[in-house]
């Protein structure tokens, strides 16, 4: 059978480049990572991940990533603690609770904070921000939760935790928006069912229409680490760039580093091809994190959390 | 359906067609001669050479790295594109010395500037010869940011060290208390800023502590990025600055030029005479004096055992350095460059070492001694474009 040139096949041909192109771009950017980091992998081996000194002199270079592994993984935490329940109660105020002509414009303005530049965040996070939760957040948690290690040491502003709420303010839009989206696919007829057996408000929200949307809400604070992990402007202009053994986040009162911050602030270096090695290495960990956790969800989703039609737990 | 997509497609196509044409006009076309505000600046008294021959067309020229000059640069700049090269255009970027040096390698800019000099496998990194060639000398302050204390607050070396150590931590340290019986010093942690990207400006400031501190040299000694040991980083000198003008209870290290446009305080420190010396022109001018008038390598060779930390003269301010402006000798192998534009560069390098000299006290930047402006003649007289020596009028 000769393949005509119709329009069906030549599009069958152009959307399947379209759609090669993008894992070719994944693979592209992970060969040009793991080809610029054998140099400081071949030197440091695995103490590379798992050391945290930090020596850009030349002659006695030790390069470690731990304390910004760790770094990005609590400020994304803190993202998710603070932000992942203020936007889901915007999306179910949002769906269940709100007047009609409330809606539109309510859910504009959340998406609104989305179109707000990081760099911007940063800007108001370093003139503004930093100091309203300096002595707000972190004096009061300090002094009387101070036994707890995260709220001791003294506090200072450019740390861990302002770079974690803003943060969570960046997400809110992802989580809250994607969530509304799920929340309002939710069928009336599991809303009805629910009340006709007498359930409360409150009781139909978090028993019936939640648990339908369960999937899809995972998905979306997937959706927010994602861009919790790999935000850089706003972060690095309020963490405190610290470097070495000082970055370990032991407390979320210290000037601590992620990953993001540790490529942007050193990447222009002069051309030292160790320390080049260095930054490249810390690109393609920061891409395996970001990899490893959106399969993980994946996984998660697709064989715990999805509900079959008509079952509810 | 169809058409509505080829009407969507033919519009992006359109704007993309129409932006690219504007963009490329607007570079083509020289800048318009804005008029020079004469009371502002000052006259440079010294007129760069004899009248051109024949002016060089126009042209635009690209610049990066150190943020250490980069008041005296863009001085310059304003005053030569202005006043004597109207059709000229530079844009010069910050982003510290170690980008300038990796643009320079890469040869992505006409020009690169940095207060560290090229080291040896910065120098084997190059696929072409550099010269350098300084252009100014400036000191490096130790701002602070404490509640009713004037500037002026003693300090010596070794106190600074220790401070950068994470030894000494709070501001009324018997330490810091005795160099300043006057003064209550506040019972208060220091907050340590230094720089967070890669910068001349710590290159020199960590080459002093070392010198006044050997726990400082065997620890981290000194490189434009070092393992601090305490602290906090912020980009570019603007960065420190901001970060110590706004944090109460804040040290940092900050280029002169800065300290005086943010009204920060800064601490006098100790020279080798004994002498509590406040950053200035006049202390920069004279430690400037102790810039060797013989024994100064050539624009080709290694300037990094060239200093003035530490300098005699019971005037002089501790820490001050000259920083040094970076270029290809042989023009031809940077992309983009033609015999036009090299003209425009080697006379705007000329400006910069003779007329602009005239603009730097203004910003406290102290003028070149007359041996090194000699020595930089002569190597901005060995710049070539494809072998062909460059008309410096």
């Amino acid at each position: 059978m000769t393949k005509k040139l119709t329009g069906d096949n030549i599009f069958k041909v152009v959307a399947g480049i379209v759609a090669a192109s993008a894992l070719v771009i994944l693979l592209v950017t992970a060969y040009v990572l793991v080809t610029g980091s054998t140099l400081v992998f071949g030197r440091f081996g695995l103490s590379f991940l798992t050391s945290s000194s930090w020596n850009p002199v030349e002659g006695r270079e030790v390069f470690g990533l731990l304390p910004y592994i760790l770094g990005t993984l609590v400020t994304s935490g803190i993202a998710l603690l603070i932000g992942v329940p203020l936007s889901l109660g915007i999306a179910i105020f949002l769906v269940e609770m709100s007047p009609r002509r409330v809606r539109v414009p309510v859910s504009y303005l959340v998406e609104l904070l989305a179109a707000v530049p990081s760099v911007i965040y940063g800007l108001w996070g370093i003139f503004v921000l930093r100091f309203w939760v300096l002595n707000n957040l972190e004096k009061p948690l300090n002094t009387y939760l101070g036994w707890i290690p995260a709220f001791s040491g003294t506090p200072f502003g450019l740390d861990t935790f302002t770079a974690g709420i803003i943060l969570a303010i960046m997400i809110i839009p992802t989580v809250a928006s994607v969530s509304r989206e799920v929340l309002s696919a939710v069928p009336n007829s599991i809303r009805e069912g629910a009340y006709s057996i007498g359930a409360t408000k409150w009781e139909v929200i978090r028993h019936w229409v939640l648990s339908y949307g369960r999937s899809g809400i995972f998905g979306a604070i997937i959706l927010g680490l994602g861009r919790a992990v790999g935000e850089t402007m706003a972060v690095t202009m309020v963490i405190g760039n610290a470097t070495g053994p000082n970055a370990l986040p032991t407390t979320l009162f210290k000037p601590g580093q992620t990953l993001p911050s540790l490529i942007a602030n050193g990447f222009i270096e002069s051309p030292d091809a160790l320390q080049k090695s260095a930054f490249v290495g810390a690109g393609l960990v920061l891409l395996a994190i970001s990899i490893i956790i959106n399969i993980a969800a994946y996984f998660l989703v697709t064989r715990l959390l999805k509900v079959k039609g008509g079952a509810v737990e | 359906m169809k058409t509505t997509y080829v009407i969507v497609a033919a519009i992006v196509v359109l704007v993309i067609i129409i932006g690219s044409v504007v963009a490329y006009t607007q570079l083509s076309t020289p800048a318009a001669t804005p008029s020079p505000s004469a009371t502002a600046t000052p006259v440079v008294t010294s007129s760069p050479t004899a009248a051109p021959v024949a002016t060089p067309g126009a042209a635009s020229l690209i610049g990066a790295g150190a943020t250490f000059p980069q008041p005296f640069l863009n001085a310059s700049i304003v005053y030569y594109t202005t006043n004597i090269r109207p059709n000229l255009q530079i844009n010069y970027q910050g982003g510290g010395s170690g980008a300038g040096i990796s643009a320079l390698t890469s040869k992505t800019v006409d020009f690169a500037c940095s207060d560290a000099a090229l080291t040896a496998n910065q120098t084997a990194a190059l696929s072409n010869q550099v010269v350098t060639i300084p252009e100014t000398i400036g000191a490096i302050t130790v701002a602070y940011n404490l509640p009713n204390i004037p500037t002026g607050l003693n300090l010596t070396g070794d106190v600074v060290a220790k401070i950068y150590l994470g030894t000494i931590t709070k501001w009324n340290d018997p330490a810091i208390q005795s160099l300043n019986p006057g003064t209550t010093l506040p019972d208060h942690g220091i907050s340590t800023f230094h720089r967070s990207d890669s910068s001349g400006t710590t290159k020199w400031f960590t080459q002093y502590l070392s010198l006044v501190n050997p726990t400082w040299n065997t620890t981290v000694y000194y490189s434009n990025s070092v393992a601090w040991p305490v602290g906090t980083g912020a980009s570019g000198n603007s960065g420190v600055a901001t970060a110590v003008n706004t944090t109460q209870y804040a040290v940092g290290y900050v280029e002169l030029a800065y300290v005086l446009q943010n009204h920060m305080t800064v601490a006098a420190m100790e020279n080798p005479s004994g002498n509590f010396v406040l950053p200035s022109l006049a202390a920069t001018t004279a430690a400037a004096q102790a810039l060797p008038t013989s024994g100064l390598p050539s624009g080709t060779g290694s300037w990094t055992g060239v200093k003035i930390l530490n300098a005699n003269g019971t005037t002089a301010y501790p820490i001050c350095n000259p920083t040094y402006t970076l270029v290809y000798q042989d023009l031809s192998v940077v992309p983009g460059m033609d015999m036009n534009k090299a003209t425009q560069l080697v006379q705007f390098i000329w400006f910069l070492v003779h007329g602009a000299q005239d603009l730097s006290p203004n910003l406290q930047y102290s003028p070149l001694p007359a041996n090194i402006v000699s020595l930089d003649e002569t190597t901005i007289r060995s710049i070539t474009f494809n072998g062909q020596s460059i008309p410096l009028s």
